[in-house]
């Protein structure tokens, strides 16, 4: 039987795995990839918490909008990768450094 | 009173107007290739006047809009005008910019137009979807923004290093929306507080409350720039355009102070006539104090030391949320109307002094506050103009920045928490030094006597004098402003 504390713990795991992505990642994809973790963590819990605990659809309707949501900032997300591989040749984040000095 | 779709239209004409002018300017930017340079800010110009007429025009009715999405009340109607008002002396101070005079600027008018609406959206929303929604429509459209010089490796880095960040913040902003959800079975703010209301605010686990509450305010934090969601602030608002940081400064931060006090102050708090109280074990104010303490301090120690004009005013603008956050934590309608009088002063100074900035860098293309040495024998008018603003940044009487300071202390003393009002005092104190360095630097400092005198073009020089008025004359009219922000404090209140 699985209750609604399995999803809860799926999606802290996810969200956990998604922070921990973006703190020590280096590639800029990668990190974009922890953000993608963190945005679908809490698109379980609201689907899971729709399901178990509420009369209402509101919870699923709210997960649809953040995927649509998620695709428009992976869009812009990449598009300012990609201007930052044409401008340094690379997307290490450990190199787009010209604001620290 | 809540609206179905169709009778809410006529209460939205202002968003409905910016969303189909942006239509409209992208369709004059592809077609009309020849006229599309004039064309572009004429119709971004008018039809931001055409909003501000509507919601002059519309009034303030006291209804939720679109099944209870939107609300609509004279709160909702401040943050219009005040919107619409930032993002027209944007467009204005954008039209002689030699950072944007490099690339095509069709888009940047669109993007205005979008952001404008989105942020008044933003300010409206009373259902967590739609919050997150409307609040990341302003965010994403601000990473172009920041990012609108595509050659320029400075611009481009800190788009990235805002998306990155903003998208963490809003992030885990969500995962507290759904705990929230989860908990209370409704992603309505009214809602919200009638579950915790009828079943009391003890039934639910404390530490998963305080937890929502703290992810919450990563995403209103990130929006205000408020320590410790600042970090992206300095970086941003060096490496992009001038008037996109100006523009950052004071209209994204004007909406997330909005809809800060619309979540917390609607969703999470009863009201009863001239105050808020909050409920038994829901203490959200204590934590919105130590991050303004946090903000203001931090804001202004780290400004001490920087020689950036851009990293400077954005550090002090850390700190300027710090203040008007001294507002909210009060709960009280005083301290509401201060937090209003601080935004709608902010924008004026903190605009001008951005302008400066365009004004300089149009001609002697640098930030450094070394390089400002001389400017008074170069260009006496400019001098005065920076003078007033930082002036005014500081708080000193004449100008208007003194009322925003005179509103938020005097809501916190009235409230009692004078240990709050002290610490704010003291902080206005160091912002002092910073702001007057760059006064000494202009005023007192020979410079290089070689350097001819600056010239402004009369865009620029018509648009200064706009913003220095208001800087001057604010306080003789301060009755009127207190009638406006009197009545701007009434939250539509859907209660059961």
């Amino acid at each position: 039987m699985i209750t609604l504390q399995h999803y809860l713990l799926v999606s802290a795991a996810l969200f956990s795995l998604g922070i921990f992505g973006v703190l020590t990642r280096k590639n800029a994809v990668n990190v974009l990839m922890g953000i993608e973790l963190i945005l679908n963590s809490a698109n379980i819990n609201l689907v899971a918490f729709s399901h178990y605990n509420s009369a209402n659809m509101d919870g699923q309707i709210f997960a649809i909008v953040v995927i649509v949501v998620a695709a428009a900032e992976v869009a812009v997300a990449l598009a300012l990768v990609l201007t930052l591989y044409r401008l340094l040749k690379t997307v290490n984040l450990d190199q787009a450094d010209i604001l620290k000095r | 009173m809540v609206m179905d779709n169709l009778q809410s239209l006529r209460y939205s004409l202002p968003e409905l107007t910016l969303f189909v002018a942006a239509l409209i300017v992208v369709l004059v930017d592809i077609s009309l290739k020849s006229q599309r340079r004039f064309l572009n800010p004429l119709l971004t110009l008018l039809s931001l006047i055409l909003a501000g007429y509507f919601s002059l025009r519309g009034g303030a009715a006291d209804a939720g809009l679109f099944q209870g999405m939107l609300a609509t009340d004279s709160f909702a109607q401040f943050f219009r005008l005040l919107l619409i008002l930032a993002g027209f002396l944007v467009v204005v101070g954008s039209l002689d910019s030699d950072e944007l005079s490099t690339v095509h600027t069709g888009e940047f008018f669109v993007l205005l137009l979008v952001v404008t609406a989105g942020m008044i959206l933003m300010t409206n929303s009373t259902n967590l979807a739609m919050l997150y929604l409307s609040l990341e429509l302003v965010s994403l459209t601000s990473y172009i923004m920041v990012g609108y010089l595509r050659t320029d490796r400075l611009s481009n880095e800190a788009a990235l290093k805002y998306i990155l960040f903003g998208a963490v913040s809003t992030g885990a902003m969500l995962y507290g929306f759904s705990l929230l959800y989860g908990m209370t079975g409704t992603l309505n703010l009214y809602a919200i507080r009638d579950t915790f209301m009828s079943q009391g605010v003890s039934s639910f686990n404390q530490y998963t409350l305080l937890l929502v509450v703290l992810l919450i305010m990563a995403g209103f934090g990130f929006k205000t720039a408020a320590v410790p969601f600042h970090f992206w602030c300095p970086d941003v608002y060096a490496g992009a355009p001038t008037p996109v940081t100006a523009f950052l400064s004071v209209a994204p931060k004007a909406a997330g102070f909005g809809i800060l006090v619309r979540f917390f102050f609607s969703g999470m708090s009863q009201a009863t006539g001239t105050q808020w109280n909050i409920m038994h074990g829901l203490n959200w104010p204590v934590i919105l104090v130590g991050i303004s303490v946090l903000t203001m301090t931090l804001g202004n120690i780290a400004a001490l030391t920087q020689n950036n004009l851009k990293r400077m005013l954005a550090y002090s603008s850390i700190a300027h949320a710090g203040y008007i956050m001294m507002g909210a934590v009060v709960l009280t309608e005083v301290g509401l109307r201060s937090m209003l009088v601080y935004l709608f002063v902010y924008l004026f100074m903190n605009l001008g002094a951005f302008l400066v900035v365009t004004v300089i860098y149009n001609s002697d293309k640098t930030f450094e506050i070394d390089d400002y040495a001389g400017l008074l024998r170069r260009s006496p008018f400019l001098a005065v103009a920076m003078s007033i603003f930082l002036l005014s940044l500081i708080g000193i009487p004449p100008f208007s920045g003194f009322l925003g300071k005179l509103y938020v202390f005097g809501a916190v003393i009235d409230r009692g928490i004078i240990w709050l009002a002290v610490v704010g005092s003291l902080n206005a104190a160091v912002a002092a030094y910073y702001y007057m360095k760059v006064m000494k630097a202009m005023i007192l400092d020979e410079g290089d006597n070689s350097l001819p005198p600056l010239k402004i073009s009369p865009i620029n020089l018509s648009l200064l004098v706009a913003l220095l008025l208001p800087n001057i004359l604010l306080v003789v009219f301060w009755n009127s402003i207190d009638r406006w922000v009197t009545a701007s404090v009434k939250l539509f209140n859907n209660s059961l």
